[in-house]
């Protein structure tokens, strides 16, 4: 597992792609910070982790979206399939990849909070729990671009597939108030990834939120596995 | 068929096999046989080849040893670990050489074949293995370069070299020539040769006089079912006899074509645009089961036309493959 592990990282730091999205990614965070905290004036961090929220819905798709594909393009995936290796240690070992170099990024870009701490009064406490919930909240759209990967060998389907399913659970939850019959409403907001994020923009640390973050996580880890298990019996 | 399946497979013995297939089916969506109750053995340092036209199964049996597709049913084992029920420890036991060599365009050669190592979780002492293996497929003088900036018969060593990484017992390789100049294939042949003699080895491949320098039995596959399975030595055996001669005889032309047309058993003579000094040569075709050869010396010394030269036709592989193919396939279809 750490061999894929550590080549999925090596192919990430050596490609255009990986430093593309890091670029992107940093570029993205400046921007936000900028329009949300320091030209408003406030040292809330929520409003800046829901901006990136919303930009992780194009941002993370670009890292995900050749982790399967070109394997399967290159037909790599041949080697790693009659490797000694078990196709849930391949699907975690690319999943972590992706979550390392991800978490770097959201980390490496948190620390602008560090130095606001010099000009205004920042709760740690915030910062912390926004940033637990929003490394969850990627992991779990990386699951999903993981997932889309798995099915084609097309990059750019791959990636378009990922936004595709991912603006489903974001239109979820801005038309679920629009909906008049109360049981639906209830079961599309039980799936809504963007709702539950609310209450730790607000300070709050929501457990259930969390559960149902690794949840989604841990479900399209488990379809991705079963995704190759399938092809082997196609 | 399923008989001869059956056949071939009692016919190899129980005793030491290191690979064993046992009434395998794989179908595609369902319907389609890839392979149709496929049973072979092969033995602890064999040197096997499959043979088979394009679609035949060849690939999806490596595959299927390989671990990479399942089976629909029957059994395949690897060294007595079955590659279904523990593909983990059977995996281990293999080193496979797809059809497209399964490399990394991003990493170096050197790069590439250390993911390989720890990939396979290999123990022997890592640079001293690497560097073996670099040598035996000779690429150490590209194993700091791009696989991208490689050519296609690099490519193809440094795929053979991933195979060999960890010192696998068996050693599967799809078409592994294929991209080599001819010095590279004398080398590869001659690395798959010394690979044999402590190691199983089954290679598929299109190029029947690689089979016939490098392969001590060979399996003939064709739509999804084993058409033969016999030592090289032998597979001229698998059809039934001779039935095809090349004759070179003084005298015309028509007279000559008259005289065996009218030799008992014979079924065609067809004049070849080929001549020996100044007698011309003719393709015979006996019916199957009569050797012609006696009749046609006796009516050619009564009518006084001397016999120059005689030779079988077809004994070669080439042609023993296409006529066991085609009988396959009259046989499917009669089916």
């Amino acid at each position: 597992m750490s061999a894929i592990y550590k080549r999925e990282l090596h192919s990430y730091l050596t490609s255009a792609i990986g430093y593309a999205f890091i670029a992107l990614f940093f570029a993205v965070s400046g921007g936000v910070f900028v329009y949300t905290t320091l030209y408003s004036g406030t040292a809330n961090p929520g409003n800046y982790y829901t901006y990136m929220l919303v930009f992780f819905v194009i941002l993370l798709p670009i890292l995900t979206m050749k982790s399967f594909s070109e394997e399967r393009k290159l037909r790599t995936e041949q080697l790693l399939m009659t490797a000694p290796v078990s196709i849930p240690a391949m699907v975690t070992a690319k999943f972590l990849a992706a979550m390392t170099i991800f978490s770097a990024c959201t980390l490496l870009c948190s620390c602008s909070f560090l130095f606001l701490t010099k000009y205004a009064t920042v709760r740690a406490a915030t910062v912390f729990g926004n940033l637990i919930a929003i490394l969850l909240v990627g992991g779990a759209f990386i699951a999903i671009g993981l997932f889309v990967s798995a099915l084609t060998e097309n990059q750019l389907a791959a990636a378009i597939g990922t936004v595709g399913i991912i603006l489903l659970f974001f239109v979820v939850s801005a038309l679920n108030r629009f909906i008049p019959v109360y049981w639906i409403r209830f079961v599309l907001s039980g799936v809504s990834i963007f709702s539950r994020f609310g209450n730790f923009t607000q300070g709050a640390f929501d457990f259930s939120a969390l559960l149902y973050y690794l949840s989604v996580m841990v479900v399209f880890l488990l379809l991705t596995g079963r995704v190759y298990d399938r092809r082997r019996y196609r | 068929m399923k008989e001869t399946n059956e056949k071939v497979a009692e016919s190899e013995g129980k005793g030491g096999a290191m690979i064993r297939v046992e009434h395998l089916v794989k179908r595609y969506g369902g319907t389609a046989f890839a392979l149709d109750d496929v049973s072979f053995e092969i033995g602890e340092g064999e040197i096997v080849g499959l043979l088979g036209p394009n679609g035949a199964g060849k690939s999806t049996a490596m595959n299927i040893l390989t671990g990479y597709l399942s089976t629909t049913s029957g059994r395949a084992e690897i060294g007595g670990v079955d590659i279904l029920e523990n593909p983990l420890e059977a995996k281990r036991m293999i080193g496979y050489l797809p059809e497209q060599p399964p490399v990394y365009p991003d990493m170096t050669v050197t790069e590439y074949l250390r993911f390989v190592y720890e990939l396979k979780g290999c123990k022997f002492p890592r640079e001293a293995h690497l560097a073996d293996v670099m040598a035996a497929v000779k690429i150490t003088d590209v194993s700091h370069r791009l696989i991208r900036n490689l050519s296609k018969g690099y490519r193809q060593r440094v795929g053979i070299a991933q195979a060999l990484i960890g010192d696998p017992k068996v050693i599967i390789f799809d078409e592994p020539t294929v991209g080599l100049d001819p010095k590279q294939i004398l080398e590869i042949r001659n690395l798959i040769r010394n690979l044999g003699r402590t190691h199983t080895v089954i290679l598929s491949t299109h190029i029947l006089a690689e089979v016939q320098s490098v392969c001590e039995r060979i399996v003939i596959i064709n739509h999804g079912r084993i058409i033969a399975n016999e030592r090289a030595d032998d597979l001229a055996r698998v059809i039934e006899d001779n039935t095809h001669f090349r004759y070179a005889i003084v005298g015309d032309k028509n007279a000559v074509t008259d005289a065996l047309r009218g030799v008992q058993g014979v079924s065609s003579v067809s004049p070849m645009n080929e001549r020996e000094g100044d007698a011309f040569c003719y393709l015979v075709e006996g019916k199957r089961g009569v050797d012609v050869r006696r009749g046609i010396f006796r009516v050619c010394a009564e009518k006084n036309l001397p016999i120059l030269s005689i030779g079988a036709v077809g004994n070669d592989l080439e042609s023993i493959f296409i006529r066991l193919v085609d009988r396959s396939d009259r046989e499917t279809q009669t089916k």
